[in-house]
Order: structure tokens, then C-alpha cells, then sequence
């Protein structure tokens, strides 16, 4: 067969059908693959609040929350336990890091004292910033047991007068983390809060 | 050139990234680990394979003055389907490789072997052609990976051989130009012993 001639009604017709079956193709795998995505997306959050609150089995109940001068917002999850507040995981999010964001899964218990953090995306310099995780180092144990409610426990690194311990080499890395655990403690606060005087 | 040589000369002879220096960008990128470079050189090879099947296919089908766009929108296909189909199944992986699977789009070995190999040869040869441009650049993406990673955090597909710092810029971007230009080099210094 040879080559089609390069008129009009040929490269109208082949380009629209070649769009065709590659719109129809994408369509095929967007619908098989978007319920594994979204479930693993849930799966996700889910083992974060479990690893942020350990000791607590049990639902959560979600509320949205954006702090002024902020461009999105946290997550409260909040815990209940036989009817009492156990605490919270507050899935929040920084938009200092040095590849401009990731997000943290924090959690805290009923007076405000941090669990555990765990990170849930992030893209920082294998080797440098990506030692948040705790899998890579022990940065992120030093926020355990720290109430940032309470001014004994200044939440940023040392550098800026604080007293957390930065990552060597990823000062911006580690700025950003604090800046995250701060914004969930402040919403946490909040929402706490504003559930108490509710009742 | 027979089918071996065809499949063959993208390992070394014709090595993308090694000698024919094309598709620079995921080799400095992506390779920061020795598993970001093989899953990257995988996903491009599943592309390469897929796109020079359908492009020698087609290539009577497609008229001659509007064959990049439609190169470009099978190629384009192909990758939105690794991207959906790696965050599926491969979540990590692709959180890690991040944008760079979405811009094998653009990566000139693609587009270069569509249009100088699979629209003039047989389907069967574009498919040898794709696989062995494909499996050469995983060959040199993994290569540079796991010299960056050993070097750069002492382990290599993340299990750790030294502990420690590591020599940190071979994770940071200079170490993958020193790494690529010495691999280069080392080529080169073969090829010319060899003749």
C-alpha cells in the first residue's frame, strides 16, 4: 500500500481518527485504573491516622479547616473514645518545602501534646530533605510528647530561635516541617476548641 | 542488519543515552536512585516498544505532512497510559518519578526512533528497534542510578551497603553530570580501543 497523498481531506480524516482511538483507548484505562488511584489515595490517609494515633482504633470524624492566610486547607480527623476525645490526626501541609510542598499526617492527643507525625507526600533531594521521613532518620522524633500550645516548646529550628534540631544540609527541609506541624497544631487548637463551646 | 543486530545496537553501539547523547533529561533527573533509573528506563521502554508497534503500522495510513502530530498524539496515548497505569499499580514508584513519567512524552529517543527508524521499516523490525533502544536506556539510566546511589547515600536499591552520609552531591544534580560525562567517557575510551 502506498503512502497516503497529503491532501486535505486525508490528514483531516486520519488525525481526527487517530484522536479517536486514543481519546476512546484513555478513556478505557482511566475507568479501569481510577478506583485502585482514589482507593489507594483513602488507603493512605487512613494508615497515616492509624500511625499518627497509636492506641486508638475506631473512626474519625473529618472536619476542614483554613487558617487565615492560608491557600488550602487542613484536616482535622477527630478521635473519639467511648465518647470522650481521644485526640486528632491532622492531615497538613506546607508550601515552604524545597520542592515548594508536601504534606504531614499529625497527630495529637486530647490536651495538645504531639503523638507522632508521619509523612504523607513529599518530593524533597533524596540523600537531604528526605530524611523527614522517619524511615531515613530520627528528625521527625524530636516533635513526640511537644505541646506547641504551650510556649515551653519553641516549634522552629534552631537556627530561627527554636528548638528543633534542623536536618544537616536541609535547613529548608526541616524549616517547612515545623511550619506544617505549627499549622496543625493551630488548627487542632481551633477545632477543639470550637467543639467545646458547642456543647 | 539482521534482527539481533537490530535488536542489539541500542545496547552499546547505538546507545541512547551513551553515545547518541539523546534524551538527556530523565539520565540527569530521575537517576538519584538505582530504582527511579531502571522504573523511568521500564516505562520508556513499555512507550518506545508501544509507539514504533503502531507508528510502523500506520505509517502507509498517516499522511506525510501531518505525521508528527500524529506521532505525537500515540506517543502521547502511551504515556498517559503508563502514568495511570503506574499510579495505580506502582503507587511509590510513581510518586517518586513524579512529572517525569508524563514528560517521556517529549523525550526525543521517542520521537527520534518513530521518525528515523519505524515509519520506514516493518513492523516487526520497529518492534525489535524500540525494545533495544528501550532496554539501552534502562541499561545506562539503572547504570548512572546505581553510581549515584552508592556513592551519594552507600546503598544500592535502597538497601544500605555503608551507613552514613555519603558523598551527598552525587544525589544532587552536578553528580549527575559527572557521573553521565565520565560514563561517556569510559565508552568512548572503549569503542576507540576496540577499533
Amino acid at each position: 500500500m502506498a503512502q497516503k497523498e497529503s491532501n486535505l481531506r486525508n490528514m483531516v480524516f486520519s488525525l481526527t481518527l487517530i484522536v479517536l482511538v486514543a481519546s476512546a483507548a484513555l478513556a478505557g484505562v482511566y475507568v479501569i485504573t481510577k478506583p485502585s488511584i482514589d482507593g489507594q489515595e483513602v488507603a493512605k490517609t487512613q494508615e497515616a491516622i492509624k500511625a499518627v494515633l497509636p492506641g486508638f482504633s475506631g473512626k474519625t470524624e473529618r472536619v476542614a479547616i483554613k487558617l487565615p492566610n492560608d491557600a488550602d486547607s487542613v484536616f482535622v480527623n477527630l478521635a473519639y473514645q467511648d465518647g470522650e476525645l481521644f485526640g486528632g490526626a491532622v492531615q497538613t501541609y506546607t508550601d515552604k518545602a524545597f520542592k515548594s510542598y508536601f504534606s504531614l499526617m499529625v497527630g495529637f492527643d486530647a490536651g495538645g501534646n504531639i503523638l507522632e507525625t508521619e509523612v504523607i507526600k513529599m518530593e524533597e533531594t533524596p540523600g537531604l530533605g528526605d530524611k523527614i521521613n522517619k524511615s531515613k532518620s530520627n528528625f521527625s522524633d524530636q516533635f513526640v510528647k511537644m505541646c506547641p500550645a504551650n510556649n515551653e516548646f519553641n516549634l522552629k529550628v534552631k537556627k530561627d530561635g527554636g528548638t528543633v534540631d534542623a536536618i544537616t544540609a536541609a535547613t529548608i527541609s526541616s524549616r517547612a516541617y515545623c511550619d506544617a506541624v505549627n499549622r496543625a497544631a493551630k488548627a487542632f487548637d481551633i477545632v477543639t476548641k470550637k467543639g467545646a463551646n458547642n456543647e | 542488519m539482521s534482527k539481533v543486530q537490530i535488536l542489539t545496537k541500542g545496547l552499546l553501539k547505538e546507545n541512547p543515552t551513551l553515545v547518541l547523547i539523546l534524551g538527556m533529561c530523565p539520565p540527569l533527573a530521575v537517576t538519584t536512585s538505582a530504582m527511579n533509573g531502571l522504573g523511568m528506563g521500564l516505562a520508556t521502554t513499555f512507550v518506545l516498544l508501544m509507539s514504533n508497534l503502531l507508528i510502523s503500522s500506520l505509517k502507509n495510513f498517516i499522511p506525510d505532512s501531518v505525521r508528527i502530530p500524529a506521532f505525537i498524539v500515540i506517543i502521547a496515548t502511551f504515556v498517559s497510559i503508563v502514568d495511570l497505569l503506574l499510579q495505580s499499580y506502582l503507587p511509590a514508584l510513581s510518586d517518586s518519578l513524579g512529572l517525569f513519567i508524563k514528560l517521556i512524552v517529549v523525550n526525543c529517543i521517542v520521537l527520534g526512533r518513530a521518525e528515523a527508524f519505524a515509519s520506514k521499516n516493518s513492523v516487526f523490525d520497529s518492534m525489535l528497534d524500540g525494545l533495544g533502544m528501550g532496554l539501552g536506556f534502562t541499561l545506562s539510566l539503572t547504570l548512572i542510578g546505581i553510581i549515584r546511589e552508592l556513592l551519594g547515600s552507600g546503598a544500592i536499591f535502597g538497601h544500605t551497603l555503608i551507613s552514613g552520609d555519603g558523598i551527598l552531591i552525587f544525589v544532587l544534580a552536578p553528580g549527575a553530570f559527572f557521573v553521565l560525562g565520565f560514563l561517556i567517557a569510559l565508552v568512548r575510551y572503549l569503542q576507540r580501543k576496540k577499533n
